[in-house]
């Protein structure tokens, strides 16, 4: 017998007998304290990112929130960038990027969430081997909680998806926290409608 | 060093550094593990224990994930019908897993994974290893993964000349010091940020004398990143399977699974079969408790979906089994299969606060690896069983509300039956003498036993498998508090106030501490 049949037997052979029904899932409603983009970017915020504020233009914004960047690679059309995404042969070609520009499918106020699709990364390292991440997410996108997140059908139409709440985060010497653990080291987040 | 204080995510508390002692006080070191010989748990609790700097650090640390686990669980008004959301999904899925990994693998197969099955750790390390030969493939990173510790998989990669990195920060300093890790979640959480001074200094050429955390960090990120850039293979964990839609989700605070997955351009997931759940919404559910429990986080900073390779890259899932399937029909411990590895059990847990999780001697530590160890190995682990005070609190924090306690009650008969009764005793009592003869772990055991005399049943003050009741004794009535605990809310009788009611006795879940 294949490793495969010998396991699906055993386990078919084993499975506990009893009523065990799948429960329906139910969505909880969430508080959003009267205001969802004020309590999405209120938990953006406890999990340590922070609001990008454009009033000039995202170009404008980027460049003084990052003077001193030299390489910043854009994903959305709002922004121009001097690294051309749609060229990079390997996803390790990315290491210099200082600040990486994309969008979110979707944000959760929940949890100060963004949902990033791989469509809209272009480059999947990208959101990762950046120093610093702007995230651009619609008020229109942003949903109360993470059970109305997973109710979205992005999550049956790409290869990969990823939640990013906060920058890369680590505490594992003595309960430290440090940003910028191996990925990002800061997440800001600017409201920008979709154009 | 500028510390941020308020955060409260990830898995951060910012406690200010033990001031460097001189001279430094050695980490203690773990069980003596002999091959199947009983590792002898209280033999290395006792070592711990002895040095005061590390187990007062690990006691306070973890004691604080708890805390702020409980305070993630007060925000939510839905909680218990969410873990109870959570305990019947995996019940369900248990009680019908071959149907569900039928889907699971089918649905990945059409997303073009090519998909694995491994019967053991040795076939799991083998199929691995294959793969990287059919690629010519020398160099891998990986995210950690209590699975891949589980098949010891690191030391098999040694010994056929393939380079592993680990790229969580806390596993990587465990890799370094040859030490397996100590936690599910936070794997050097034992070590004092001195320890970890010496391990990059003796393994990465930093300076010993800089024990500053944020320097050791940004010195682990800068050695492991041209690492990362240039591995042929990353690995991945999976913390959950979907049925559904043959996806993957891992969740990490470091952003390293998704380098190690999305930079190589080939991706391996090791996954217990047990992990599967049959709904992408079902992932609404389990992902609001998982980082709460384990962290007191709202969420991991990453949660990723893995349903299929980018173009030009390939992707692989081995369904590992290494004794699931024969636990899944064991009567009395198959639920411990609903497990999600959020490690709630062990930061509350007394004697794993106090112990710390090597002197285990196994891959899982704590109230949940009492459980799981001894389905591994019976004669191995058969002491780990008595590594506990029954209180409770292990089965009351859980996410998916296994009956923590009851198994390890359950283990020690099966133990006693196979055993002298007498090694079982004898094993019991020193743990109670490691406790009894330290003042703050005995105060914080007291807490917790009179809180949990309420809420056990008899069995649990029944002797010989619980030497500390004596015989013939019915469980007592327990005081509402300790003396301890009405000193410091009275000022010791200066303040007149009136403990506040407790609703019905013995219903509150959380608010016993040990």
């Amino acid at each position: 017998m294949s490793a495969r049949e010998e396991i699906m037997a055993a386990v078919r052979a084993n499975q506990p007998a009893g009523d065990f029904p799948l429960p329906e899932t139910v969505v909880f409603p969430m508080d959003e304290r009267g205001n969802r983009t004020e309590f999405f970017l209120h938990n953006l915020g406890v999990m340590g990112g922070s609001e990008l504020y454009v009033v000039d233009g995202l170009e404008s914004a980027v460049q003084s929130a990052f003077p001193d960047a030299a390489v910043i690679a854009s994903a959305v059309p709002e922004l121009q960038g001097n690294r051309d995404l749609s060229t990079v042969a390997e996803q390790a070609d990315l290491h210099d990027v200082d600040v990486a520009v994309v969008r979110a499918v979707l944000a959760v106020g929940e949890t100060g969430s963004v949902l990033l699709a791989d469509s809209d990364i272009v480059v999947n390292s990208l959101v990762y081997l950046a120093q610093h991440l702007v995230v651009l997410v619609d008020p229109d996108d942003i949903v109360p909680g993470l059970q109305d997140a997973y109710l979205s059908p992005e999550f049956q139409q790409h290869a990969y998806l990823a939640f990013h709440s906060g920058p890369s985060a680590t505490a594992d010497i003595e309960g430290v926290l440090i940003h910028g653990a191996q990925g990002v080291r800061t997440l800001q987040v600017a409201l920008i409608p979709r154009s | 060093m500028s510390l941020n204080h308020h955060l409260r995510h990830a898995e951060a508390a910012s406690p200010e550094a033990i001031p460097d002692q001189q001279p430094r006080e050695p980490q203690p070191r773990g069980a003596k593990v002999h091959g199947n010989h009983p590792v002898d748990h209280d033999e290395a609790a006792a070592r711990f224990i002895a040095a005061p700097h590390h187990e007062h650090m690990h006691d306070s640390r973890l004691w604080d994930l708890r805390q702020q686990r409980d305070a993630q669980m007060h925000g939510i008004e839905e909680w218990e019908e969410l873990r109870e959301h959570a305990s019947r999904v995996k019940s369900h899925t248990l009680a019908n897993l071959g149907d569900y990994l039928e889907q699971f693998t089918a649905a990945a197969q059409a997303n073009g994974v090519h998909v694995h099955w491994a019967r053991d750790a040795a076939e799991h390390n083998q199929i691995v290893h294959s793969i990287m030969s059919d690629h010519g493939a020398r160099s891998l990173i990986k995210s950690k993964s209590m699975l891949t510790e589980e098949c010891g998989f690191r030391e098999y990669m040694a010994g056929v000349g393939i380079e592993v990195i680990e790229t969580d920060l806390g596993e990587r300093i465990q890799q370094l010091d040859d030490e397996p890790p100590s936690h599910i979640v936070v794997p050097a959480t034992h070590k004092l940020r001195t320890d970890v001074a010496q391990v990059f200094a003796r393994t990465l050429g930093t300076d010993p004398n800089n024990s500053e955390v944020h320097y050791l960090a940004e010195q682990q990120r800068e050695k492991t990143r041209p690492l990362i850039l240039q591995a042929d293979v990353g690995m991945t964990g999976a913390n959950f399977a979907i049925a559904e839609n043959g996806a993957i989700a891992v969740c990490t605070n470091e952003g390293n699974a998704d380098l190690s997955a999305n930079v190589p351009p080939l991706h391996i997931a090791s996954i217990g079969i047990e992990k599967i759940i049959p709904r992408v919404a079902d992932l609404g559910v389990f992902i609001r408790l998982l980082s709460r429990s384990a962290l007191g986080s709202p969420i991991t900073q990453y949660t990723s979906h893995f349903r299929g390779p980018r173009p030009g890259a390939e992707m692989h899932f081995v369904m590992v089994d290494n004794g699931r399937s024969e636990r899944l029909g064991d009567e009395t411990f198959w639920s411990s299969l609903k497990c999600i590895r959020c490690s709630a059990c062990m930061n509350t847990c007394p004697v794993f606060r106090r112990s710390g999780g090597l002197s285990y001697g196994a891959t899982y530590s704590g109230p949940i690896g009492l459980i799981l160890d001894p389905t591994m190995n019976r004669r191995k682990y058969s002491k780990l069983p008595y590594a506990s005070t029954l209180n409770g609190s292990c089965t009351n924090v859980c996410p998916v509300k296994i009956n923590i306690h009851e198994q390890i009650f359950e283990w020690r008969k099966v133990m006693a039956s196979e055993h002298q009764p007498a090694v079982a005793e004898r094993a019991m009592m020193k743990a109670a003498g490691v406790v009894l003869s330290n003042p703050r772990a005995y105060r914080a055991a007291v807490a917790g036993a009179d809180r949990a005399l309420r809420v056990l049943p008899q069995f649990a003050v029944d002797i010989p498998l619980n030497p500390w009741a004596t015989p013939g004794r019915e469980t007592p009535q327990a005081p509402r508090e300790t003396f301890h605990e009405w000193y410091r809310r009275t000022d010791g009788g200066r303040i007149d106030t009136e403990l506040p009611a407790s609703g019905e006795d013995g219903s509150g879940t959380e608010e016993d501490q040990g």
